[in-house]
């Protein structure tokens, strides 16, 4: 493939989602490796995973298929491939040939085949298009068995067999070269930060040598939503903070992670560590941004080999912190609002509580989606699903699980903390003309600060 | 030496010690995998607590899995518990159980007991006719599926005979009985039935998880 990803893979800014133009025609595997170097590939990123935590969930599957019930997919389409479980297949089989307790057996009598490219193949739809790591799956297995992290793992796999998503593969890549998978490289963001500074009169310091805070953001903030940015500003400055915005670390995202690239995940959250070390922030406050909650505040010191200088909130923690401790004041906004879980800060996270803070400070009434919280429905974007062209299809048929929770509770705003739920929920009410628009819980939080 | 001597002999012993010595080996296998610290700062204490929790909660799906999953729940449970009870509740089982252990208990009435094994084995019947049909149970079904099926579902069969005498002497049904408890013991630590064992590390390990970053499952 060629290395010009500008020519090859034009980005796409200007619709409801963000990812690379619909590709004419697909790459969904990458680099020129053999079929075995393929699988040799796979093996030997699988073989990493096989720890005593990883092997004694994949023991412990009794076939009961209840994971069926928990998983969108299946619940929306009945049909059986999109069972939880049955994603890890390929995985599964690796584990039981290469490293289990009788895989000298397997081996010896070929009771579990070698995985072949072809099996990796054709599991790209269900580890990638179909699963956004959503975790609901994890909820409900009797066994206790975490998929949602095996899904993780298959992929590291998966992008060392080069059989990652045309598109999602694209996008990751750019974000390792440029620092950004959607554009927003330091020269965009800075021209950026001017912009909105001059024309909103708010403060933003760039490139602080020194500084209690940190703040990043989501690229999809950054070309999608940059009022993000100015809320992010209006709000630590309301609070005095000593804060910086570093050119040198800001993006949160992490396509490494979300493609299944070790080492570019760790290259893209080293950058965001070091920049937060260089300036001697005591916080890093992460956007709205699930999957960089994900990365950072829970995989963020393990990248790093020891645990991290400074402290890791995500913004809706910090304002539940801030209002919680008198010293950030707001006032009364909308009249009814329901919230949307993002699933990695919500029941992945632990991070359930602190929205519901905040919406409480707002003054708004709270209504609830069934089931919301842990039991919550995934907006069908996650796990990089919503930069895939091909699930497009299947997105919307899942999407249609939430907007029928939504419009179930009645209420006049909805509201989330994450980017990438916004712009699946922006693009499934174009595709479906919906009339419910999502909104920023840190947006809502800035247009009623009271100074 | 008849088949009834070989069965409480020579058969009970060697399937014992594959039975000990293979769940050893298959826990051993798992157990020792390599682990990785994890640096990140816990957003609660108490992950022992947090594995307890899951331990137990977790053999009762959350309010929004119930409708979905109140089936094939509800014949597993019906056979689960019909199990114990005949295997613990059965006064020869339980002299059994002394003679190897030391440990007893009192019984319950045959009549209850058999009226467990019944139930048993209908729900048992109930849950294979849900693998074969059931669109997501048929793709994930394979080999150890069915064996353990037939394993777990070979003893009642053959103790309802036992009792009721019926379809061959006492002396051998019994020895059949015995036998096919012992083909289970054999078969325990490499197919699914290790789930009993594995369930409360598996569960655990999930429910410390949630508890290191303040989810409440
Ligand atoms: S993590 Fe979510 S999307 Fe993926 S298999 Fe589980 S329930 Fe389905
Ligand atoms: S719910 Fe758990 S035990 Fe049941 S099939 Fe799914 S992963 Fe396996």
């Amino acid at each position: 493939m060629s290395t010009d990803i500008d020519a090859v893979h034009p980005l796409d800014t200007s619709g409801a989602r963000l990812s690379i133009k619909k590709p004419v025609q697909r790459f969904d595997r990458q680099g020129d490796l053999s079929d075995r170097e393929r699988t040799e590939a796979a093996m030997r990123a699988f073989m990493h995973e096989f720890g005593a935590v990883t092997a004694t969930y994949l023991e412990s599957c009794i076939h009961c298929g209840m994971c069926a019930e928990a998983c969108q997919y299946y619940v929306q389409t009945g049909d059986p491939r999109y069972t939880p479980v049955h994603k890890l297949e390929p995985f599964k089989q690796a584990y039981k040939r290469e490293a289990g307790p009788f895989a000298l057996f397997y081996r010896m009598f070929n009771l579990k085949p070698r995985v072949s490219a072809d099996e990796l193949q054709n599991w790209q739809e269900l580890l990638y298009d179909s699963c956004t790591m959503c975790g609901r799956c994890t909820l409900i297995c009797p066994m206790g068995i975490d998929i949602a992290r095996l899904v993780g793992q298959a992929r590291h796999g998966m992008f060392q067999a080069g059989l990652v998503p045309h598109e999602l593969w694209a996008v990751a890549e750019r974000a390792e070269r440029e620092g950004s998978p959607l554009g927003a490289t330091p020269a965009v963001f800075k021209d950026r930060i001017a912009w909105l500074s001059d024309e909103h009169g708010v403060e933003i310091p760039v490139d602080r040598d020194q500084a209690d805070v940190l703040v990043s953001m989501s690229s999809i903030e950054i070309m999608k939503y940059p009022q993000a940015i100015v809320a992010t500003a209006k709000v630590l400055n309301a609070l005095n903070e000593k804060w910086t915005i570093r050119l040198d670390g800001y993006e949160a995202t992490n396509f490494g992670m979300l493609s299944g690239n070790v080492q570019w995940q760790k290259d893209l959250s080293m950058k965001l560590i070091n920049a937060a070390v260089k300036c001697g922030a005591k916080l890093l406050i992460l956007p709205e941004c699930g999957h960089a909650y994900g990365a950072m505040r829970w995989d963020g010191a393990n990248v790093y080999g020891k645990p991290l200088p400074f402290e890791v909130l995500h913004i809706s923690e910090y304002l539940a912190r801030s209002i919680a401790g008198g010293r950030l004041r707001v006032k009364k906004a909308a009249a009814s609002v329901t919230f949307h879980d993002p699933c990695q800060i919500s029941r992945r996270g632990g991070a359930t509580q602190a929205p519901r803070d905040v919406l409480a400070a707002l003054g708004v009434e709270l209504r609830e989606m069934v089931p919301s919280r842990m039991g919550s429905w995934c907006c069908g974007g996650g796990g990089g699903v919503v930069t895939i062209h091909r699930a497009d299809d299947l997105r919307y048929r899942v999407f249609e699980i939430k907007m029928k929770q939504v419009d179930d509770t009645g209420a006049e705003m909805l509201v989330m903390s994450c980017s990438n739920c916004r712009q699946t929920f922006d693009d499934g009410q174009a595709h479906f003309k919906w009339d419910k628009t999502a909104h920023s819980l840190l947006e809502l939080v800035a247009d009623n600060l009271v100074q | 030496m008849n088949l009834l001597d070989f069965a409480r002999g020579a058969a009970m012993k060697w399937s014992l010690a594959v039975f000990v010595f293979g769940i050893f080996w298959r826990l051993t296998g798992i157990l020792l995998l390599h682990r990785t610290h994890d640096y990140s700062v816990p957003r609660a204490h108490g992950a022992l607590l947090g594995a307890l929790r899951t331990i137990i909660a977790r053999s009762w799906p959350r309010r929004e899995f119930r409708a979905r999953t109140a089936y094939g729940l509800a014949v597993s449970y019906a056979f689960h518990i019909g199990l114990a009870i005949v295997v613990f509740g059965f006064v020869p089982h339980i002299l059994l159980i002394r003679s190897l252990t030391g440990l007893g208990w009192n019984g319950l009435p045959d009549g209850v007991i058999y009226f467990c094994a019944v139930v048993t084995l209908i729900a048992l019947i109930m849950a294979l006719i849900r693998r074969v049909t059931h669109p997501v149970l048929k793709l994930l079904s394979n080999f150890d599926d069915y064996f353990s099926w037939v394993v777990t579902a070979a003893p009642v069969v053959t103790g309802l005979l036992t009792v009721a005498h019926y379809g061959a002497r006492y002396e051998t049904l019994l020895a059949l009985h015995i036998l096919s408890f012992e083909v289970l013991l054999v078969w325990f630590p490499f197919g699914k039935l290790m789930h009993g064992l594995l369930l409360p590390v598996a569960r655990g390990q999930t429910g410390a998880f949630y508890a290191r970053r303040g989810v409440n499952p």
